[in-house]
C-alpha cells in the first residue's frame, strides 16, 4: 500500500492519496511509515522538477497534498520525527521587495532535497538576516529579489554580515529577476542561480552532499 | 471608424492618425519647429517600417520603456512621483529630452497615490502604505477570487466584478456589494424596487468616494496627458494605445493568484478553461476599445505566468497559449498592434508562439536569446529589447554600447527590431541608458 500512496501523490492523484492515508491508518499503518512514503514521493516529484518534467503547477499540488497528510497524522504522531538533514539554509526575499514566488519554490525544493530551510519572507532587513545568522547558524544563506532595488538591499545585507564578522560562515547565492553574474559581482555574494534547481545544486555542494 | 473597414485598413486609419496629430480640440497639433514635426514623422515611420517588416527602416528604433528610472533619475522617490503630480509630468518631460529616444510611453508608470489611498486599493503595497518612499508599488497576492466562484464569473464576468472582486480589491467599494441585478430592472411594475440600494448609507458612501477618485483622476491626467501633447510638438510620439491581458494571467495574476490557478490545473480544469474562453472576448474588447479612444495602434500584454519554468509545454499549449493567440488575433483583427512583453525567459515557448501573422506583432524580449527569438518568432514578429537590467544598473557604457551593436547583428540585419531594454526597471546608471540610446542610433542605420 505504501507504494500505492508513493505513486498517488508522486501522480498528483490527490483524492487517492488522502484516501490511501485514512485506509493505512485504518489498518494500522504506524504514522511514521506513512510520512516515509510521503518523503519519497516528495523526492519522485523533486527529481522530476529538476528533469523539467513537472512544474510550478506539480510543486503547488505537492506542497497541497503533503499538507493535508501532515494534518491527517500530526495528532498521531508522538513526537515529531527525527529526520537527517544535509545541512541548514536561511533564505529570504530582501528589503523593499515583496516578491516571494521563486524565492518558495527554492525553499520547497531545498526541503524536498533534505536540507533544513528557515524562511524569513519577504523584505527581510539586513540586520534580520544577521540575527538569524547567529541563531540559526546556516551554512548557506539565499537571498531573493525581483526589482533592480534588491542589488542593494543584496549588497547590504552582504556587508551587515560582514560587519558582524558573520561573513566567512556562511556561503551566499542569490537569485530571482534580472539576477546575473553582474549583480554577483555587484553583491559579493559567491554564487547566483538562474532557478531553483541550479540554488539546490549550490547548496548541495556547500556542505559537501 | 467604420465597420466597413478591413483590419489593415483600420491599423493603418491609426497610423496616419498618428502621422498628422490633433490637439485635445480636434485642431491640427502645432510643433514647436518644422524641425520638431519632422523628427516626429520620421520616428512614426521608422517605428512603423520596422514592425510591418515589409522593407527597411532608415534605421534600427530605439527606445526606453522604463519603470520608475525617470523619477529615480530626477532625484524624486516613487512616492513624490506618485503624489506630486506636477513634478511627475514634468520630470518625465526631462527624461525624453535627455535621452532622446525615439518613441516615449508615457508617464502613466506612478499612478495617482491620492486616488488609491481614496478607494483603499488593497491588491498593491505603495509608499507610504506597505512599502518605503523610494520604492516601486509591488502587488500583494492572494485568492481575490474563490475556487467556488469560478461559475459566477462564467455566467456574468461584469457582474461577478461588480459585486465580488471589486469590493474585495478596493476597501471603499464595499457598496457594490448591495447593487441590484441589472438585467432584472425590466419593467414598470416593481423596478423602483431595484433602485433601494441606492438610497442606502453604504452604496451612499461608496459613491461618494467614487466621485472623489473620478475627480482625483481627472486631477491626475491632466499633467501626466499633457506632457504627451507637449512632447508631441517637440517631435516625441507615443504609439501605446493601452493594454489587455492574456485570459490565464488575468486570473493567475490578479483573480485566483499564482498558487490558486497551478491548483485549479489539476483541480478543476474544466472551469478554468471555460472562464479563460468566456474572458477572451472581453480582454480584446478591452484593447481595441483602448486603441480607438487614444488613436494609438500598440496594445501592451505583459505576459507573466506561462513564462520559462511556470508551466510544462503541454499545460502552456492547453491552457495560456490558445486563448493568448486568440486575443492576439482579435486585437489583429480590430486594427491594433498586438504588443506582447514576454516577461522573464520565453525560450521553451518560442516555437509554440511563432504562429502568427507577419508583421503584425511586436515582442517585448526579456532574458531569452535574441538569436533565438530572431531565429523563431522573430521570422514574423518585429522584436523590441534585450538589454538587461543588470547592465544597465551595474555595467559600462562601453559594454552596453557593445550590448547593442552585438543586438543589431544577431537580429536586426533585415529589419523588425527596436532597441530597448529588456524589463522594465527603476534604477539605472544614466550614463548606460544614453549609451543604449546613442549606440542605436550609431550602429542601427541601414
Amino acid at each position: 500500500m505504501s507504494e500505492e500512496l508513493v505513486n498517488a501523490i508522486a501522480e498528483m492523484k490527490e483524492e487517492e492519496a488522502i484516501q490511501l492515508v485514512r485506509d493505512m491508518l485504518d489498518k494500522g499503518v504506524k504514522p511514521m511509515a506513512i510520512l516515509d512514503a510521503a518523503r519519497q514521493a516528495m523526492d519522485i516529484i523533486g527529481q522530476r522538477y529538476e528533469k523539467g518534467i513537472y512544474f510550478l503547477p506539480e510543486l503547488m499540488m505537492a506542497g497541497e497534498i503533503m499538507g493535508q497528510i501532515a494534518e491527517i497524522l500530526k495528532p498521531k504522531l508522538a513526537e515529531s520525527p527525527e529526520v537527517k538533514r544535509l545541512g541548514r539554509v536561511l533564505i529570504g526575499t530582501v528589503q523593499g521587495d515583496i516578491h516571494d514566488i521563486g524565492k518558495n519554490i527554492v525553499t520547497f525544493m531545498l526541503d524536498a532535497n533534505g536540507f533544513e530551510v528557515l524562511d524569513l519572507g519577504v523584505d527581510v532587513p539586513p540586520q534580520k538576516f544577521v540575527e538569524a545568522v547567529r541563531d540559526f547558524q546556516p551554512q548557506v544563506v539565499g537571498l531573493s529579489g525581483f526589482l533592480t532595488l534588491a542589488f542593494d538591499s543584496m549588497k547590504e545585507t552582504i556587508q551587515a554580515l560582514e560587519a558582524a564578522g558573520l561573513r566567512d560562515k556562511v556561503k551566499v547565492m542569490i537569485g530571482g529577476g534580472s539576477v546575473d553574474e553582474h549583480v554577483r559581482a555587484y553583491t559579493g555574494a559567491d554564487a547566483y542561480g538562474r532557478d531553483a534547481v541550479a540554488g539546490v545544486s549550490l547548496a548541495r555542494k556547500w556542505v559537501g552532499a | 471608424m467604420s465597420p466597413q473597414l478591413s483590419p489593415d485598413e483600420k491599423r493603418e486609419a491609426l497610423w496616419q492618425g498618428k502621422l498628422s496629430p490633433k490637439d485635445p480640440q480636434g485642431n491640427p497639433l502645432p510643433f514647436q519647429s518644422p524641425e520638431a514635426e519632422k523628427k516626429y514623422k520620421e520616428r512614426i515611420l521608422r517605428v512603423k517600417t520596422a514592425i510591418e517588416m515589409e522593407k527597411l527602416p532608415d534605421r534600427v528604433p530605439v527606445t526606453v520603456f522604463p519603470s520608475m528610472f525617470p523619477w529615480k533619475y530626477a532625484g524624486m522617490t516613487v512616492q513624490e512621483a506618485m503624489y506630486d503630480y506636477e513634478k511627475c509630468a514634468a520630470a518625465f518631460k526631462k527624461f525624453i529630452l535627455d535621452f532622446d529616444p525615439d518613441l516615449q510611453w508615457g508617464a502613466y508608470a506612478p499612478g495617482p497615490g491620492r486616488f488609491f489611498e481614496i478607494l483603499d486599493y488593497k491588491l498593491y503595497s505603495w509608499p507610504g502604505h506597505g512599502v518605503a518612499p523610494e520604492c516601486c508599488y509591488q502587488c500583494n497576492e492572494g485568492e481575490y477570487m474563490k475556487p467556488e466562484e469560478y461559475d459566477a464569473l462564467i455566467q456574468d464576468p461584469t457582474g461577478y466584478f461588480i459585486h465580488v472582486y471589486l469590493p474585495r480589491v478596493f476597501g471603499a467599494l464595499g457598496g457594490f456589494q448591495m447593487l441590484p441585478f441589472f438585467p432584472g430592472i425590466l419593467e414598470m411594475y416593481g423596478v423602483a424596487l431595484n433602485f433601494i440600494p441606492f438610497g442606502l448609507p453604504p452604496v451612499q458612501a461608496t459613491f461618494q468616494a467614487l466621485f472623489e477618485a473620478g475627480a482625483e483622476a481627472l486631477k491626475w491626467v491632466t499633467p501626466i496627458g499633457g506632457v504627451d501633447v507637449e512632447l508631441a510638438t517637440l517631435g516625441y510620439p507615443t504609439v501605446l494605445g493601452g493594454f489587455t491581458k492574456a485570459p490565464f494571467d488575468v486570473i493567475g495574476d490578479t483573480l485566483r493568484g499564482t498558487r490558486g490557478i497551478m491548483l485549479d490545473i489539476y483541480r478543476r480544469p474544466e472551469k478554468l478553461l471555460k472562464a479563460m474562453e468566456v474572458l477572451t472576448p472581453l480582454m480584446i474588447q478591452m484593447g481595441v476599445n483602448s486603441a480607438q479612444a487614444t488613436g494609438n495602434p500598440l496594445i501592451f500584454i505583459p505576459l507573466h505566468k506561462g513564462a520559462d519554468g511556470f508551466l510544462s509545454d503541454e499545460q502552456f499549449r492547453k491552457f495560456y497559449w490558445p486563448t493568448l493567440r486568440e486575443v492576439i488575433l482579435g486585437l489583429i483583427e480590430g486594427g491594433c498592434v498586438p504588443f506582447p512583453a514576454a516577461e522573464g525567459g520565453y525560450s521553451s515557448r518560442l516555437e509554440v508562439v511563432k504562429d502568427l501573422p507577419r508583421g503584425k506583432t511586436v515582442w517585448m524580449i526579456d532574458l531569452t536569446d535574441m538569436a533565438d527569438a530572431k531565429r523563431t518568432i522573430g521570422q514574423n514578429a518585429c522584436l523590441l529589447g534585450n538589454v538587461p537590467s543588470s547592465l544597465l544598473n551595474l555595467g559600462t557604457p562601453e559594454e552596453v554600447r557593445a550590448y547593442v551593436r552585438r543586438l543589431i547583428e544577431v537580429a536586426g540585419k533585415d529589419g523588425g527590431l527596436i532597441i530597448a531594454n529588456g524589463a522594465f526597471f527603476d534604477e539605472a546608471k544614466p550614463e548606460n541608458v544614453k549609451a543604449m540610446v546613442e549606440a542605436a542610433k550609431e550602429y542601427g542605420v541601414y
